[in-house]
């Protein structure tokens, strides 16, 4: 193999799983170390400016990053990063002084946000700093777009969406709430210099052929609408016995909220078997834990209505047959299944609808009903037009959406400052030594050896009585410490000078997890073979040095390294060191303020 | 101090015949400077162990004093150790061999430790062809008292202050040779290649294995113009075949041309295989070993590799006839066999 080029910023970078696998690639151990020093409002900052939420996402992210960390190679369970995120959030001091401080400069341009959800509210954080003039339309009463509409009270209390909407719209942004943007035609003749559309997947699916669908509808409601109108208090009760399709995140959100809004029999139907639902485990455990039932692989058949009055619903039994990788529902044969409901809410799905962009502008959509766009700057095929969230590439999450708002504002500065939207600026990158003396290192080298920690609970008599009660209690400043100190510290890089190396073995001899081996080169294949423990995760990268004195090179599997330091520790010519890697994003205007302070 | 090994371990580490990973077979963290050819050595034997599926309760692990002589604490946790006093380690090898042969003896010792203040047991364990593994981790200095030339070091040596050795090097080899030893070899810290395979051949001989192992000291000795540095030892190195060790219940799978090539049958039915033997030298000749060492001295080379092996070698169990069990299983009517028996015996004598 050819020697690893680890000044390509992405060699290093892959190599923090978690933040590699963060879509807005938050620096996840820096702002870990930052919470065991208790320093949680720097912790909260360094979130901040890499995903505008922190408190928000410390309770509700999808949380990507867990399942690649590295942690859970090497034991069971990963860091509780998220928890983590949360522990900052709620003990963050003021955070004033290190906001961006306004009023800025103006720069003469002037922009337009349609939607006020993450993703609008991500351009407005990147661009209002830079002297932009921001306009936020919505046609809610308030921003925060699902985060607030969707996303349940007893998750993600008002509060703490409130304040971090509000450290947006702190910036100076002209808020256009309660409008409902009709025509795009109107808008681009207002002559913004570029207009961003977080809008949104705000169509949830139905089952409108359904018999007995339309007989039933006064106790049919869709998902996502009901959950909005819970939020916005328009609903305040269900029937006792609820039925709610569908087995995603929204389907959890719809049954846990119907146990407080009066459901006694609340039942989550879904067609799949269980071990196939949508919905994360940590919110299928939850409903569980509030004693909603989950039947699995049973297909709606029709809703039952007797006198104008909804009695309940059929339903088929199946089972999965698998063919070729794909799966099929087979009816069982039994005798379909009736179940008693004075209510249905339907959440099976959400789509992109966009009623008020006129077809004849020249923004195209692709066979999905989705804007054509370019993947890495989200350009529509109208230059000044850009798209990002939910209504960018169909729904996914909070921080997929703040990851595109990042990369939109990138280009609307770019596209502002008439520059090519392609040109875009590298990322922050620094690597700095972390040797103090023999022994010691600036960051906290010993690898814990404590289990997971659980995050503690609300009393569930309480939580089901008040839908505003925050059911999770978050970790203590002390359990935060002990879970803080589980981080392997992933972005403390094992770096090889091999001319420096006496190749006396002795780093290969210590490292824990046998990642070190000197052998003789080959290619890829054959040399993640030939190490000391194989290297067959092939999704991590072998280190390669140069050839060595004796003919041999230095071979790393980065895969299950715990960045102890032993190898630097051992190496009697400091051939290895710890360094830190620092990688943030490219941002609108390069900010990245705390990174910087933190670090230089 | 942030000087702790992790628990964790490879997830995928592969286990040997008696079901041990190589974490079983690890010490402690060492204490040794950072770069010791000592910790090399101490890992070679961990390999070796684990390799040959040795359960780490059957050995026993011997030392003197010095720095080599502390590293029986970073290997082999889970086996019988003594750290004896300077010099003594071949007399207390020799009382526990005596009292269970059952035991794997492990002897660990320094230059030190073995040709100066031990010099005197190291040659009648020899002599005695007491069965133990002797492994000398040869520095050519006193590393623990801070790098005092030894007397393996070289003449003409040249320490780290500048001082230059006016005296004469015994070669542990060359003199092992002499007093009949019945496995001798040569390795250097730095090829565990060519290490790992000698280590598990001794650990299978039936009698004294010597293997004199050249092991950097990195803060005393590591000098230019010291003979024996990781520049100089690599630069002079001459191997005298390549090693592979065969185990017992393997079907040799390689087979080399003969002439260039020899399989060496050792005691406990496994072998060693040489191949790409230097020419005119059979490791059973005990003669042509001696001229050949002899040779690679006048033309500054230090020769590596298994240097000379006796396969039908007798250890001092079956040279005296001694009781095949060990001492502690004997009962009182076998220490005390009765009058009947000493009758007999009185009875050969008249
Ligand atoms: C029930 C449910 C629970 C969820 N839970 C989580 C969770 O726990 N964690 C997570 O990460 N994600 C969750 N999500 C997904 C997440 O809410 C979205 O992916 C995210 O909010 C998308 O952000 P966005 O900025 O693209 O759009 P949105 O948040 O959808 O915001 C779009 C905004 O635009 C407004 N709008 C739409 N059209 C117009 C128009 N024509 N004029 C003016 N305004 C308009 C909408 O009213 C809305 O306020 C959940 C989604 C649902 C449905
Ligand atoms: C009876 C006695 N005399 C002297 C010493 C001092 N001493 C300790 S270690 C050592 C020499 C060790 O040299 P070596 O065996 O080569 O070990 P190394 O440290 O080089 O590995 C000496 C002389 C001692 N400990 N005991
Ligand atoms: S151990 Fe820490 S740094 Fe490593 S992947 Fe997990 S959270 Fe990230
Ligand atoms: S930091 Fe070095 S010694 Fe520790 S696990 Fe990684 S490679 Fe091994
Ligand atoms: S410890 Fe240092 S000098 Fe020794 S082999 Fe490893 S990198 Fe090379
Ligand atoms: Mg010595």
């Amino acid at each position: 193999m050819k020697p690893t080029d680890i000044k390509n910023p992405e060699y290093f970078h892959k190599v923090v799983d978690c933040q590699y696998a963060c879509p807005a690639h938050t620096p996840v151990p820096e702002y870990i170390r930052l919470i065991a020093a208790e320093r949680y409002t720097e912790a909260y900052m360094v979130n901040w400016e890499s995903n505008v939420f922190p408190g928000v996402l410390g309770r509700t992210c999808d949380r990507p990053c867990e399942p690649a960390c590295r942690r859970g190679r090497v034991e069971e369970e990963p860091v509780a990063i998220c928890r983590l995120k949360r522990v900052a959030a709620d003990n963050k001091g003021d955070v004033t002084s290190f906001m961006p401080q306004g009023p800025f400069v103006p720069n003469g341009k002037k922009i337009a946000l349609i939607g006020g959800g993450p993703a609008s509210l991500t351009v407005a954080r990147d661009l209002a700093p830079l002297g932009y003039e921001v306009h936020l339309y919505d046609n809610q009463p308030m921003g925060g777009g699902m985060m607030r509409s969707q996303i349940p009270s007893f998750r993600l209390p008002d509060s703490v969406l409130n304040e971090e909407v509000g450290f947006v719209l702190d910036l100076g942004i002209h808020t256009h709430f309660n409008t409902r943007v009709n025509s795009l035609r109107d808008v681009l003749d207002q002559g913004y210099d570029a207009v961003f559309v977080g809008t949104g997947a705000p169509k949830g699916k139905d089952l409108a052929d359904l018999p007995g669908r339309w007989d039933a509808k006064a106790h049919v409601h869709i998902g996502i609408e009901w959950l909005a109108s819970v939020a916005f208090e328009h609903t305040a009760k269900i029937g006792k016995k609820v039925i709610v399709l569908g087995g995603g995140n929204t389907a959890m959100d719809c049954c846990r909220t119907s146990r407080r809004l009066g459901g006694e029999e609340v039942k989550v139907v879904v067609r799949s078997p269980f071990k196939e639902m949508k919905a994360s485990p940590w919110e299928i455990e939850d409903a569980l834990h509030e004693d909603i039932p989950i039947l699995e692989c049973h297909v709606p058949k029709s809703f039952v209505v007797e006198d104008g009055q909804l009695k309940g619903m059929m339903f088929e039994k199946v089972e999965a047959k698998y063919e070729n990788g794909r799966r099929k529902l087979v009816s069982t044969g039994e005798p379909d299944v009736f179940i008693e409901a004075d209510d249905v809410l339907v959440a099976i799905g959400q789509e992109n609808s966009f009623p008020w962009i006129e077809r004849d502008l020249g923004l195209q959509f692709n066979e999905w009903g989705l804007p054509v766009l370019d993947e890495k700057t989200f350009q529509s095929t109208i230059p000044n037009v850009f798209f990002g969230g939910d209504s960018a590439m169909g729904p996914k999450n909070v921080i997929t959406a703040v990851a595109q708002g990042h990369s939109a504002a990138v280009s609307i500065d770019l596209f502002c400052s008439e520059k090519s939207v392609h040109d875009r600026p590298s990322p922050y990158t620094n690597l700095i030594s972390q040797k103090m003396g023999i022994h010691e290192w600036i960051y906290d080298s010993p690898v814990s050896d404590d289990e997971r920690f659980k995050v503690p609970h609300a009393d569930k008599a309480l939580t089901l009585k008040d839908r505003k009660k925050e059911v999770e209690l978050g970790f203590s400043p002390e359990t935060g410490f002990k879970e803080a100190q589980r981080c392997l510290n992933c972005d403390v890089q094992t770096v090889f000078t091999e001319n420096k190396c006496i190749e006396c073995d002795a780093c290969m001899d210590v490292c824990p997890t046998s990642c070190i081996t000197f052998t003789v080169n080959g290619e890829e294949e054959d040399l993640r073979s030939r190490l000391l423990v194989p290297a067959d995760n092939l999704s991590q990268d072998l280190y390669v040095s140069d050839t060595l004195k004796t003919g041999r090179v230095m071979v790393k599997d980065e895969d299950v390294c715990l960045h102890c330091g032993l190898c630097a520790e051992r190496c009697p010519t400091s051939a290895w060191d710890m360094q830190k890697y620092l990688y943030s994003v490219t941002k609108a205007g390069n900010q990245c303020g705390i990174l910087q302070e933190l670090t230089t | 101090m942030t000087y702790i090994k992790p628990k964790f371990r490879h997830p995928d580490l592969p286990k040997n015949a008696v079901g041990f990973t190589k974490t079983d077979y690890e010490g402690v963290i060492s204490t040794l400077c950072a770069g010791c050819g000592h910790d090399s050595i101490s890992g070679s034997i961990v390999q070796a162990c684990y390799e040959m599926s040795i359960e780490p309760h059957r050995v026993a692990k011997l030392s003197g004093i010095g720095c080599s002589s502390k590293t029986p604490n970073y290997f082999l946790n889970n086996s019988h150790g003594f750290n004896s006093v300077h010099g003594r380690m071949p007399s207390v090898a020799t009382g526990a061999n005596m009292a269970n042969r059952d035991l794997i003896y492990l002897g660990v010792s320094g230059d030190g430790d073995t040709a100066s203040i031990g010099m005197g047991q190291f040659v009648h364990a020899i002599r005695r062809n007491l069965n133990m593994l002797y492994i000398v981790m040869n520095n050519g200095c006193y590393g623990l008292t801070k790098g005092q030339d030894s007397a393996t070091a070289d003449a003409g040596s040249v320490s780290k202050s500048g001082s230059v050795n006016p005296f004469e090097g015994i070669d542990l080899v060359g003199m092992a040779l002499e007093l009949g030893a019945t496995f001798v070899a040569r390795s250097f810290s730095g090829d565990k290649t060519q290490l790992v395979p000698l280590i598990k051949a001794a650990l299978s001989h039936n009698g004294f294995a010597l293997i004199d192992v050249l092991s950097p000291c990195v803060t005393f000795n590591n000098n230019v113009g010291s003979t024996k540095s990781y520049d100089y030892v690599r630069d002079h190195i001459e191997a005298l075949a390549e090693i592979g060790y065969v185990p017992e219940k393997e079907e040799i799978t390689v087979s080399y041309d003969s002439g260039s090539s020899v399989d060496v049958e050792l005691h406990d039915g496994s072998s060693v295989q040489l191949h790409k033997l230097a020419e005119g030298w059979d490791p059973r000749d005990r003669q042509a070993a001696m001229s050949r060492l002899q040779q690679a001295k006048a033309e500054g080379e230090i020769l590596t590799g298994l240097v000379y092996v006796d396969p039908d070698s007798k250890d001092l169990h079956e040279i005296i006839k001694s009781d095949k069990r060990p001492l502690n299983s004997l009962k009182e009517e076998d220490l005390c066999p009765g009058a009947g028996v000493l009758a007999m015996i009185n009875d050969e004598f008249r």
